[in-house]
C-alpha cells in the first residue's frame, strides 16, 4: 500500500503539467464572452448626444457594426481613438459607443476635441450594462450583427492589425446574411 | 563589445556548470576522490563568470547602450542611476540572470561553508545545484538572453522602465525574494543527494536546517517587501490581493514553514524522514513552479511580464525534468526508509505533524485556487476566476487552528507528553488571553468586533503560552540573567518568529476591520474630517521630475485644531511611456497610517481623492521582520557547526 501512495506526488504533478502545457497556448487577449452568439443584453439608458432620449438594444440592430466600450479615464482609449476615427470617419463603418463609467460632460468634450467616430453613443454611467456584457475594462470592442447578436469580442486596443482581422470577420458575417 | 563579453561569460558559466553537474557526481559514484574534489573550484568559477555577466549588464545600463535590446526596453537616458541598477531585474531576461546569479551564489556558499561535511556528500549536493544552474543558463541563452542586440539601427532613446517598478521597493523586493526561492534549492539538493546516496539518515536534516532557515527568512522578507510595495505603490491601499503571482511566492513559503519544523523532528528524533524529504523537494519545486507561472504568462495577472509560449514550453520542459525527475526518484528511493524511533499520540512529534498537515493543506488549497481557473479553461468549462473570498474563507479558520496548536505546543515534549501537563500549564494563559483581549479591544474602540476579538485572543495566546514556557525555563536556573544567556540562539530565533506571528495577526485583523476610507471630490479649500483628523486640500500644482511630470497636491492634516502634517500625493505622467501613475502620500505610524491617493482631475482644479485611515497596518510587516530575524538568528546557532565537526570526526574514525 505504501509503495503505491509514494507515487502520488509524481502522478499528481504529471497530471498538472498537462494542464499547464495546454494553458501555454491559450491567448489571454481572446477572452470568450459568455454572450457570444447571444442577443445584446436589454437596457434602457440615455444617449450621450441627446440626454433626454433613452436608447435600448433595438438601437444596435439593422447592420453589422462595431461596439466600442470607452471612457475618458482610460489612457488606452485615447491611444486607439485615432484608429477608430479612421474606421468610422474614413471607411464609414458604423461604430456604436458605450461610454463606460464616465462623466458625460467630459465624454462630450473629449469627442469634440478628438473628433467623433461614433454613430450612436449610449451612456452607462453606473456600469450596469458593462456588467451585463461582462466587460473586463475599457477598451473592449465587439462585433454586433444586423439582428443585434454579439458575434465577436476583442479585449484591449484596436490597432491597425486588429482592425484588419475584425474587418475580415465583419465581411464574412455580412456575406453569411446575403447567402 | 561589452554585451558580447557578457554572452561569452554566460556561455563559459554554462560550460562550467555542465562539468559541475556531471564530474563530481560520477566521482561520488565511482569513489574517485579527485573528480569529487573538482566540485568546489567549479562552483567558484561559475559564480565568478556569472558575476562578470551581471557587471557587464550593469555597465550597459549605466552607459545607456540602447543597442542592447533589453536595455532599450527597460531603461532610458533620464532614468536615475539607481533605477538603472534595479532595471537589471525589471524585465524577464534580466530577472532570470539575477535568479541564476543568486543560484550560483548559494552554490558558492555551500562550497565554502561545507568544510566539515564528507566530501562525497558535498560533491553530490554541488552537482545537483549545478544541474539546476545549467538548466536555467540554457533557458537564458536559448530563449531570453539579456545581451541580445538591435543592430544595425539601435534606437536613440530607451522605452523606459515600467513606472510601477521605479521605486525603492523594486530595488530590494526581487533580490530578497529570489534569495528565498533559490535558497530552497540547497535543502532540495541535500535531499536529492541523500536519496541518490541511499543514506537517508538524520544527518542530512541537520546539514539542511541552517540553510533552510536562512532561505525561509529571505523568503519571508521578500514576500513582506512585495506586500509593502503593493501597499504604497499600487494606490489601492491593499496589502495582499491573492494574485496568482503572490500565491506563487506564498506556496513555497507555506511548505518551507512546514519543512523548517519537520526538519527539527527528523534531526532530533529520526522520524518523518521520508515526509521531510518530500517537503524539501516540494518547497523548491513550488518555487520553480512559481517562476514558471510568472515567467510564462500562463496565468493572466497584473504581474504577467511576458506572454510567450516558446519560453513557456522551455520552462515547462525544465519543470517536468526537475520536478518529475525528483518526485520519481523520491517514489523509488524513499519507500524503504524506516523510522528510528517511536512516539506517542500526545507528544511534540505529533504537534509538529499537526503543523505540517495544516501548512501543507493550506498550500494545497492555494495551489488549487491558483490552478483551478486554468484547468477549467483548458477543459473548455469557461473562464472563471477564484477570488479573495475563497482564499479568506479557507485561510482564516486554518491559520486560527494553527495558532491554537502553536500555543499548546509550547509545553509539548519529545516522545510523550501527559495530557495533565497540558491542562495544568494551559488554563492560565487561556483565561489571561481572553481577559487581556477583551480589555485591550474595549480600550481601543469601546465596542466589540468578533473577528478582532478572536485575533487578539489568538495573539495573546501565543504570547502568554510561550511566555510562560520561557519563564519556566528561567526558573530552573538560580539566576535569571544566567538562565537567559544559557538559552541557545535557535531557541531565541524560534521565540522571535512565533512572536512575529502574534504581531502579524494583530495587524491583519485591525486593518481589515477598522480601516476607514473616504472617496471624495475635493476642490481647493475643501476639508474632510474623520477619525479625529481634518484634511484640507490646498490644490494641486505641476512639478517636473527627472523622467516625469507630476500634478502634486498639498493636503494639510490637522489634529485637535493644530497643524499635524503636510502630505503631498502625486499623479505622475511618465513621459517616455505616456503612463500615468499615482504616487501615494503616506504618513506612517506605529498604530495607524494615513494614506492619500489622487484619483482623476475634475473641473475647476478639483480632484477625486481617496483618503484612508489604516490602523496597525505596519504590524503586518513588523511581524514578518520578526520572523525574518528569528530565522536568521536560528541559522547562526553555533551548535550546527560544532555538531557537524563532531560527526565528521566520527566518520573519519569509522573509515580509518
Amino acid at each position: 500500500m505504501r509503495k503505491f501512495w509514494i507515487f502520488t506526488p509524481f502522478v499528481a504533478f504529471i497530471a498538472m503539467s498537462v494542464f499547464l502545457f495546454k494553458g501555454l497556448f491559450m491567448d489571454p487577449s481572446k477572452l470568450p464572452s459568455a454572450l457570444i452568439d447571444r442577443p445584446f443584453p436589454s437596457f434602457t439608458l440615455p444617449s450621450l448626444y441627446e440626454p433626454d432620449r433613452l436608447m435600448s438594444e433595438l438601437d444596435f440592430k439593422g447592420e453589422v457594426a462595431l461596439l466600442n466600450v470607452w471612457a475618458t479615464w482610460c489612457p488606452t482609449c485615447k491611444d486607439e481613438h485615432e484608429q477608430l476615427n479612421k474606421i468610422g470617419l474614413e471607411e464609414g463603418i458604423p461604430i456604436y459607443g458605450l461610454n463606460y463609467k464616465d462623466d458625460p460632460q467630459l465624454a462630450r468634450a473629449w469627442l469634440e476635441r478628438y473628433k467623433d467616430p461614433y454613430t450612436k453613443v449610449v451612456v452607462d454611467q453606473e456600469g450596469r450594462l458593462g456588467l451585463d456584457l461582462g466587460v473586463y475594462g475599457a477598451p473592449e470592442t465587439y462585433i454586433i450583427d444586423q439582428h443585434g447578436i454579439i458575434r465577436y469580442r476583442h479585449v484591449g486596443e484596436v490597432t491597425e492589425q486588429v482592425w484588419q482581422e475584425l474587418k475580415g470577420l465583419m465581411e464574412i458575417i455580412a456575406a453569411e446574411e446575403e447567402a | 563589445m561589452i554585451p558580447e563579453l557578457g554572452t561569452f561569460a554566460t556561455i563559459l558559466a554554462l560550460c562550467l556548470t555542465l562539468i559541475l553537474s556531471t564530474v563530481p557526481m560520477i566521482g561520488a559514484y565511482t569513489g574517485n576522490k579527485l573528480w569529487v574534489d573538482y566540485a568546489r573550484p567549479l562552483a567558484k568559477g561559475v559564480f565568478f563568470f556569472l558575476s562578470v555577466a551581471m557587471l557587464l549588464l550593469a555597465y550597459s545600463f549605466q552607459t545607456d547602450d540602447f543597442s542592447v535590446m533589453y536595455v532599450a526596453q527597460s531603461s532610458n537616458y533620464n532614468l536615475p542611476w539607481y533605477y538603472k541598477i534595479s532595471a537589471i531585474w525589471g524585465g524577464h531576461e534580466g530577472s532570470l540572470l539575477l535568479w541564476v546569479w543568486i543560484q550560483a551564489f548559494w552554490t558558492l556558499a555551500v562550497a565554502v561553508k561545507s568544510k566539515d561535511l564528507p566530501i562525497e556528500i558535498v560533491g553530490r549536493v554541488l552537482a545537483v545545484m549545478g544541474m539546476i544552474t545549467a538548466a536555467f543558463l540554457m533557458f537564458i541563452l536559448f530563449t531570453s538572453s539579456p545581451f541580445e542586440r538591435i543592430l544595425p539601427n539601435p534606437p536613440a532613446q530607451g522605452a523606459d522602465l515600467n513606472p510601477l517598478l521605479q521605486d525603492f521597493g523594486l530595488i530590494v523586493h526581487p533580490p530578497a525574494l529570489y534569495m528565498g526561492y533559490v535558497g530552497l534549492s540547497v535543502a532540495f539538493s541535500f535531499a536529492i543527494a541523500a536519496l541518490l546516496s541511499g543514506r537517508l539518515d538524520a544527518a542530512w536534516a541537520r546539514w539542511s536546517r541552517p540553510w533552510t532557515s536562512v532561505a525561509w527568512a529571505f523568503l519571508t522578507l521578500g514576500i513582506a517587501l512585495g506586500s509593502w510595495w503593493a501597499y504604497y505603490e499600487l494606490g489601492w491601499g491593499g496589502w495582499w490581493f491573492w494574485d496568482p503571482v503572490e500565491n506563487a511566492s506564498l506556496m513555497p513559503w507555506l511548505v518551507a514553514t512546514a519543512l523548517l519544523h519537520s526538519l527539527a523532528v527528523t534531526e532530533k528524533r529520526g522520524v518523518f524522514k521520508s515526509w521531510t524529504v518530500l517537503l524539501a523537494i516540494s518547497a523548491f519545486c513550488l518555487s520553480l513552479l512559481g517562476t514558471f507561472l510568472v515567467r510564462s504568462g500562463v496565468l493572466t495577472s497584473v504581474h504577467a511580464f511576458a506572454t510567450d509560449p516558446e519560453r513557456g514550453v522551455f520552462i515547462l520542459g525544465m519543470l517536468v525534468f526537475v520536478i518529475g525527475g525528483s518526485l520519481l526518484l523520491y517514489a523509488i528511493r524513499a519507500g524503504s526508509v524506516k523510522s528510528e524511533s517511536t512516539f506517542a499520540v500526545s507528544s511534540r512529534e505529533s504537534m509538529i505533524l499537526v503543523n505540517n498537515i495544516i501548512f501543507t493543506v493550506a498550500c494545497a488549497m492555494v495551489l488549487i485556487g491558483t490552478i483551478y481557473p486554468l484547468v477549467m479553461d483548458s477543459l473548455d468549462l469557461g473562464k472563471i476566476s477564484v477570488g479573495p473570498p475563497y482564499f479568506n474563507a479557507l485561510f482564516v479558520p486554518m491559520m486560527s487552528l494553527m495558532v491554537i496548536f502553536l500555543g499548546i505546543s509550547a509545553f509539548s515534549r519529545w516522545k510523550e507528553t501527559p495530557l495533565q501537563l497540558y491542562l495544568s500549564k494551559l488554563w492560565l494563559p487561556a483565561i489571561l488571553s481572553v481577559v487581556a483581549a477583551v480589555i485591550t479591544h474595549w480600550i481601543y474602540s469601546q465596542s466589540i468586533e468578533p473577528w478582532v476579538l478572536l485575533a487578539l485572543v489568538l495573539s495573546y495566546w501565543i504570547v502568554f503560552t510561550w511566555g510562560r514556557e520561557f519563564i519556566s525555563r528561567l526558573r530552573h536556573r538560580d539566576n535569571v540573567i544566567k538562565g537567559m544567556t544559557r538559552q541557545s540562539r535557535s531557541y531565541y530565533g524560534m521565540m522571535l518568529a512565533h512572536l512575529g506571528v502574534a504581531i502579524m495577526i494583530v495587524g491583519v485583523a485591525m486593518v481589515t476591520i477598522f480601516v476607514e476610507h473616504r472617496d471624495a471630490r475635493m476642490a481647493p479649500g475643501d476639508q474632510i474630517e474623520f477619525r479625529g483628523y481634518t484634511f484640507i486640500f490646498d490644490g494641486a500644482r505641476e512639478v517636473q521630475g527627472p523622467n516625469y511630470i507630476s500634478d502634486m497636491a498639498r493636503v494639510r492634516v490637522f489634529r485637535d485644531g493644530e497643524l499635524y502634517r503636510e502630505m503631498f500625493p502625486e499623479k505622475r505622467l511618465y513621459t517616455a511611456r505616456g503612463t500615468v501613475m499615482t504616487q501615494v502620500a503616506l504618513q506612517p505610524g506605529f498604530t495607524r497610517d494615513l494614506y492619500i491617493a489622487m484619483g482623476e482631475e475634475l473641473e475647476n482644479g478639483a480632484w477625486a481623492m481617496r483618503l484612508q485611515f489604516k490602523p496597525f497596518v505596519r504590524w503586518i510587516w513588523l511581524g514578518a521582520l520578526f520572523m525574518t530575524a528569528g530565522g536568521l538568528l536560528a541559522a547562526s546557532d553555533p551548535r550546527y557547526r560544532k555538531q557537524v565537526k563532531r560527526e565528521a570526526a566520527q566518520r573519519q574514525q569509522v573509515t580509518e
